[in-house]
């Protein structure tokens, strides 16, 4: 297969204006006769159903919850980034583009970073006039934080709930788009398979999730908007839904996946309470602005926190880096708790959490100076532990929240496969081996509002004229017969084990093995394990009731079925990259001090896997070899 | 802590339905609601039986999916939470806890505790927008918003569509959810060129739908998960009147 990224040239500053001029455009009146398919309502898929149906376009738009204003992107906190430098603190589009090449551990495409970080500027202009309340200053201007540790104020938020103002931007403007007749939305539907007719996408194939109809639909071209695929951990920050299922079935059919063992752990989460956790929550990685970091230094120190002096205590980040302290990445934050829990030190009733302690800033600021910071997180904090966190200091231990790698795309944001587009966190392109915070929203919306919906057209004109391929074709009746042949497999189990119980011990051997720490040995025992563990499911899971009705253990089952093929490709990936870079962290591979270490000269590149019939020793490696002409490598370093 | 679960069962949206009772013996206070109900679909279909649907995604407070009425309460005995927030320890050993879906005309039960909320998205899609295609924004600081202008569209922006306001109500009605959206558009400049158009638009779409009439219960204001006031109701009779008489 020849992997061609499509990356134009000449100087990275005017290569995608020129490029925008160079791409063929699908006049007015022709627009309106092509379908496009859009899989997922988040901010990427929201944001281009919305954009493309004002363009003409007709624009078909499927998701899994009752409303696309559901979709998990409502649950971004933090904000979102964008190189306006409204501070005048030396901000701009070349140093946001430097940031994330160098906050991705030089692990992405700097073509597709340096458009990111142009194009950031136009996405605030548009979700201001869409009416998206952003924080502001007295004087009626857009207001700023610095997040995860950048060196400028650049984010924007609204209040704590960045995610869901931005997704409602992008909902309402869908909306609109729905009220016109030019997007149709199919809310409560699941996507189980892309078709593929002569080589190109060409429709999908989806269940209606409350009679359990499948069907298909036919199109042009087919996006995939779906998110993210932390939920393989079944622990993770995401909401419940989050899967991979769309993307592993268009993997199936073509659709390189591209450095699955690229996944971000965030350090400030909340720990499990118990064998019944269902999922985690985040605290936002605000609280390190303030909050001080420790273990005890003994193990086994039962003494309540307060009890416990500050000699007795392990700043375990002060003492490590004293240049960044608290602030450090979230790769490094998250790997050095582990650290602390693997040697003992691990605090609270189970033994699972470290100290994030507030009590020194409380006595510097006074009580109220944290409470106008923090409240809501504070409150939050209570609501899920009991516990008052202005007295005793939060428990925290990181957690699996974002993942960098997905499918394949070039520069057009088109997979392997043509007439698959892939935007948002569903694709690998942006951040590397590492996202930096407020990135992941500023990168959907990019590719949904500026970026997708013109090259779509470039691939688009080409087809002008061509006969429509309807959902009678065989390619259709054979994906349905698939997809129906795969429900009816799940349903026909007679064994006891429910999805879940499965899918909690995937869970725990991806966490345990391809987690935080990973090692040769350890990731070809999870191979095998989760090999041998997938057959167990197959034969033993329980899935109640019938595929004709609403069926909510069902869909469990599908999405856990394709997180087990997706699992052993994850183990695969991070064994076949013997270097630690950004969240991808081999034992065997780090400095003297227990730091990261890159092997920039075997591997910048691209992982981007074929698919090889589900066995992650069976999947066929493509490489993309990255090239840095404007971000030379350096060690990241936050000593 | 031993719990009795009185949990509405309804196969389909045609089947009569009924309510069931459950045991719980074994409940830890750190539970949230929802990880309660997981523990017992779990044990429910080791049993062979049909576990008890209900509709959930984020489990953090924000997306709006979930919502069960809890004792006669939407999302349970504590203000400002979610059910999906909500957890074991707000109550007592021995309790029997009575657990519903919506109750609203407007929000028919799809199975068990799930509702179809798609009334919302329609009040939505009439005019809950601002019409500025992509691409053709100023720049964003060119117009600036005082702040606390901004902070009072951000309260009525807050709202996540749970639909806790209608289920809550004794009339059904949809006040609640549709003055936020009003409110929120309204209160900003980005939202003035089609103010009354917007209101009068998702007024009139909202009485086409299944709601009922607001008689000032103020009991949605009392249950909203984000505490969105009523003021916002008065504010849109307000929208109302000057659209109707333009
Ligand atoms: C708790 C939390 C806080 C975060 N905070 C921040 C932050 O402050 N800043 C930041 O930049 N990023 C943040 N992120 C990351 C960011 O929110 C996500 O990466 C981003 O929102 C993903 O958007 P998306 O549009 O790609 O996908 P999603 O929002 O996940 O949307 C996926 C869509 O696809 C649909 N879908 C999926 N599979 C199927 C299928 N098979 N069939 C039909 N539909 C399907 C879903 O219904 C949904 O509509 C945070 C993430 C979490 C978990
Ligand atoms: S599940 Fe999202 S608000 Fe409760």
């Amino acid at each position: 297969m020849q992997l061609d990224a499509k990356i134009p040239s000449g100087p990275i500053e005017t290569r995608w204006q020129k490029h925008r001029f160079d791409m063929k455009l699908v006049n007015p009146a022709n627009k309106r006769k092509f379908d496009v398919i859009v899989v997922g309502s988040g901010l990427a898929g929201a944001s281009a159903s919305a954009s493309m149906a004002e363009m003409g376009y007709d624009v078909h738009c499927f998701c899994f919850q009752d409303s696309p204003r559901r979709a998990h992107s409502i649950a971004a906190q933090g904000g979102i980034n964008a190189a306006k430098n409204y501070q005048n603190d030396g901000d701009s589009i070349y140093r946001l583009f430097y940031d994330t090449v160098k906050g991705g551990d030089f692990r992405a495409r700097e073509a597709n970073v340096y458009r990111l970080a142009e194009v950031s500027v136009e996405i605030i202009d548009q979700a201001v006039a869409q009416g998206v309340p952003f924080a502001r200053e007295y004087g009626g201007l857009l207001d700023n934080r610095s997040f995860g540790g950048a060196q400028v104020s650049r984010t924007f938020y609204a209040r704590g709930q960045t995610g869901q103002q931005l997704l409602l931007g992008a909902y309402q403007a869908l909306a609109r788009q729905i009220d016109a007749g030019k997007v149709t939305m199919y809310p409560r539907t699941e996507m189980l398979d892309v078709v593929v007719v002569d080589g190109r996408a060409r429709g999908i194939v989806v269940r209606d999730l409350v009679t359990g109809t499948v069907s298909s639909y036919s199109g042009d071209a087919v996006v995939l908007a779906t998110g993210g695929y932390s939920n393989v951990f079944f622990l993770s920050t995401n909401a419940k839904g989050c899967n991979v299922t769309a993307a592993w079935r268009a993997h199936r059919k073509g659709a390189l996946f591209a450095n699955p063992c690229y996944t971000q752990i965030h350090p400030t989460c909340i720990p499990p309470s118990g064998e019944y956790q269902s999922k985690l929550t985040l605290m936002s990685e605000s609280l390190r602005n303030d909050g001080r970091i420790w273990v005890p230094k003994e193990a086994g120190d039962n003494r309540p926190p307060g009890q416990i002096p500050a000699a007795e205590r392990d700043y375990y980040l002060e003492r490590r880096y004293p240049a960044f302290g608290n602030l450090v990445p979230r790769d490094v934050a998250s790997r050095a708790a582990k650290k602390e829990k693997d040697a003992g030190l691990a605090i609270g009733p189970q033994r699972n959490g470290v100290y994030l302690d507030f009590a020194d800033a409380i006595g510097r600021l006074g009580q109220d100076a944290i409470a106008a910071r923090y409240g809501n997180l504070f409150d939050m904090y209570e609501r899920i532990t009991g516990e008052n966190p202005y007295e005793v200091p939060m428990r925290i231990y990181p957690a699996p929240h974002y993942t960098m790698g997905g499918l394949w795309v070039d520069y057009h944001l088109m997979s392997s496969l043509p007439g698959l587009y892939v935007i948002g966190e569903a694709n690998f392109s942006d951040h590397g081996a590492n996202r930096l915070g407020a990135s992941a929203l500023m990168q959907g919306l990019a590719d949904g509002y500026f970026i997708l919906p013109y090259t779509i057209g470039n691939f688009l004109s080409q087809h002008l004229g061509e006969e429509k391929v309807s959902s009678d074709h065989s390619a259709f009746r054979d994906a349905e017969g698939e997809v129906a042949g795969r429900v009816e497999k799940l349903l026909s189990g007679n064994g006891t084990r429910t999805v879940d119980s499965f899918h909690r011990e995937l869970g725990s051997i991806v966490w345990e093995k391809c987690g935080m720490a990973r090692t040769r040995e350890g990731l070809l025992e999870a191979e095998n394990e989760i090999a041998a563990l997938q057959e167990v499911f197959h034969r033993e899971v329980k899935v109640p009731g019938s595929g004709v009705e609403f069926n909510q253990s069902l869909e469990r089952a599908g999405r856990v079925a394709d997180f087990f093929e997706l699992a052993q490709l994850m183990c695969r990936d991070a064994r076949e990259r013997e270097e630690s870079c950004g969240g991808h962290f081999r034992e065997e591979h780090q400095t003297a001090e227990g730091e990261a270490k890159r092997d920039d000269e075997n591997f910048s590149h691209a992982a981007c896997w074929e698919y090889g019939g589900g066995r992650g020793s069976d999947a066929i490696l493509h490489k993309e070899e990255l090239e840095f002409e404007y971000v030379k490598p350096s060690t990241r370093s936050y000593k | 802590m031993h719990l009795t679960l009185k949990i509405w069962r309804q196969s389909s949206p045609e089947d009569a339905g009924q309510l069931v009772t459950y045991e719980m013996p074994d409940v830890s206070e750190h539970m949230s609601f929802l990880e309660m109900l997981d523990v017992l679909n779990e044990r429910l279909t080791e049993q062979g039986e049909d576990p008890v649907s209900f509709d959930h995604d984020c489990r953090e407070g924000i997306c709006g999916m979930c919502g069960l009425m809890i004792n006669g309460s939407a999302h349970g005995p504590r203000a400002a939470t979610t059910t999906c927030q909500l957890h074991m320890r707000e109550f007592e050993d021995g309790e029997t806890i009575l657990i519903e879906p919506w109750r609203a005309e407007a929000f028919p039960v799809v199975k068990d505790l799930v509702v179809d909320r798609s009334s919302f998205d329609r009040i939505i899609q009439v005019g809950g927008y601002v019409s500025v295609n992509t691409g053709s924004a100023p720049d964003a600081n060119a117009l600036p918003i005082g702040k606390e202008v901004a902070n009072r569209a951000m309260d009525a922006a807050a709202c996540i569509g749970c639909g806790a306001c209608v289920a809550q109500c004794p009339n059904g009605a949809a006040q609640l959810f549709t003055s936020a959206k009003i409110a929120h558009l309204a209160l900003l400049p980005q939202g003035q060129p089609e103010r009354q158009r917007r209101t009068q638009r998702m007024v009139e779409q909202m009485e086409q739908e299944a709601f009922g009439s607001c008689s000032n219960f103020r009991e949605c204001e009392a249950v909203c998960p984000k505490e969105i006031d009523v003021g916002f109701i008065a504010m849109m009779n307000r929208e109302y009147l000057r659209a109707k008489l333009s």
